[in-house]
């Protein structure tokens, strides 16, 4: 039963983690370009929030299997 | 629902707020509360185990309800709307509704160029009412089933208020862009164009067929899959935050204060949320179909 457990923490984790350093490769990819183009901010940031939406899924799904294990499949470990 | 009697420990209020209200067909001889079920018999299921005993042959009726009740009161919004709208320039609700029109058929515009009278309203649909069922989770857990146990009398009523923490519900809608994209597909390019497009995509090479029909098919299986599935993933775990929060109101003062905190940060940052998965949602309803319409590149 505790291999549910850590396989929840490695889906959550690993996860968080390759999105964190993506969501932060974005954000001054941003202000780069804002920085060298003012005048676009609004477009570029239109499209980050995009990026940022998609960018989202791959920890989501895997929080939502890794809620879906921990609260389905092994209840007796929360 | 939760287990009778004792304290509720954690995990059963986060089990309990997990079981959606299923509607569904006990097999005869089924025990159920002691003694066995004479014939089979359509009804709600008492207990998460009993939910998923009834099997294939269950409807989730919160979510049903929750999903279309918010589609007809979309409906009768724009309705009304249009009824109102005038040449001049738009007062308060309509101009509120205009704004919304307008800021869809700017992305349809950027992201579809092609002519088609059933994309546009299919993304206004989409994005709206994807909206709407994820804007339900900002209500607080417990207000909604506990208002409606009391109206019903029934304690044990308990019912999920946010359809698309329901997988059945993001995937169906996923699965249904999956074939408007078959049939569009089919539409303009003929049945032939769309085999083509399965074998001879990337390597137009008739000897590649087997090794470009494996890339195209797990390419096209994964579209409604990852769509329905972002979702679902964003608003279940944002429910699930808000649950264990929840939880923490039953923990004496100094805890639940900290908790009424907490659920404003989450409830704030989770508007964003909404709004950005229910945009995505639409942006990639409008590229697949974008695609299912591109017919420029000869073969």
């Amino acid at each position: 039963m505790g291999l549910a457990l850590i396989s929840v923490a490695l889906l959550i984790g690993l996860g968080a983690l390759g999105t964190a350093i993506g969501f932060a490769l974005l954000g001054g990819k941003l202000l780069d370009g804002t920085a060298r183009q003012p005048e676009m901010a609004p477009m570029l940031q239109g499209k980050m929030f995009l990026i940022a939406g998609l960018l989202d899924a791959v920890p989501m799904i895997g929080v939502g299997i890794a809620m879906y294990i921990l609260f389905v499949v092994a209840p007796g470990l929360s | 629902m939760a287990a009778e009697g004792g304290t509720q420990t954690s995990s059963d209020y986060i089990l309990h707020h997990l079981a959606n209200l299923t509607y569904g067909k006990l097999p005869a001889g089924y025990v159920r509360d002691g003694q066995a079920l004479s014939t089979d018999t359509w009804t709600f299921a008492h207990t998460a185990q009993e939910a998923s005993d009834m099997g294939f042959m269950a409807i989730h009726v919160d979510s049903m309800m929750w999903s279309i009740g918010l589609a007809i009161v979309l409906g009768i919004l724009f309705l009304i709307a249009a009824k109102k709208v005038t040449p001049g320039v738009p007062k308060g609700f309509v101009g509120f509704i205009e704004m919304v029109v307008e800021f869809i058929d700017n992305t349809v515009k950027d992201t579809f160029p092609y002519r088609s009278k059933f994309v546009a309203p299919l993304a206004l649909t989409i994005f709206t009412w994807v909206f709407m069922m994820n804007a339900m989770d900002l209500v607080p857990v417990d207000w909604l089933p506990m208002l409606a146990a009391k109206l019903s009398g029934d304690p044990h009523l308990y019912f999920k208020v946010v359809p698309t923490t329901d997988p059945n519900i993001t995937l169906g809608m996923a699965f249904t862009v999956f074939f408007l994209m078959i049939f569009f597909t089919i539409k303009n390019k003929g049945f032939m164009g769309f085999v083509k497009e399965l074998t001879l995509h990337p390597f137009h090479h008739p000897l590649m067929i087997p090794f470009n029909f494996v890339l195209e098919a797990i390419s096209w299986i994964a579209k409604p899959i990852s769509l329905g599935l972002r979702l679902f993933g964003n608003l279940y775990a944002g429910e699930m935050i808000f649950i264990l929060i929840a939880i923490m109101y039953g923990a004496g003062w100094a805890l639940g204060l900290f908790a009424g905190v907490l659920q404003w940060g989450w409830a704030v940052f989770h508007i964003l949320v909404i709004a950005l998965q229910a945009f995505v949602f639409m942006v990639l309803t409008l590229v697949y179909m974008s695609m299912a319409h591109e017919v420029d590149e000869q073969h």
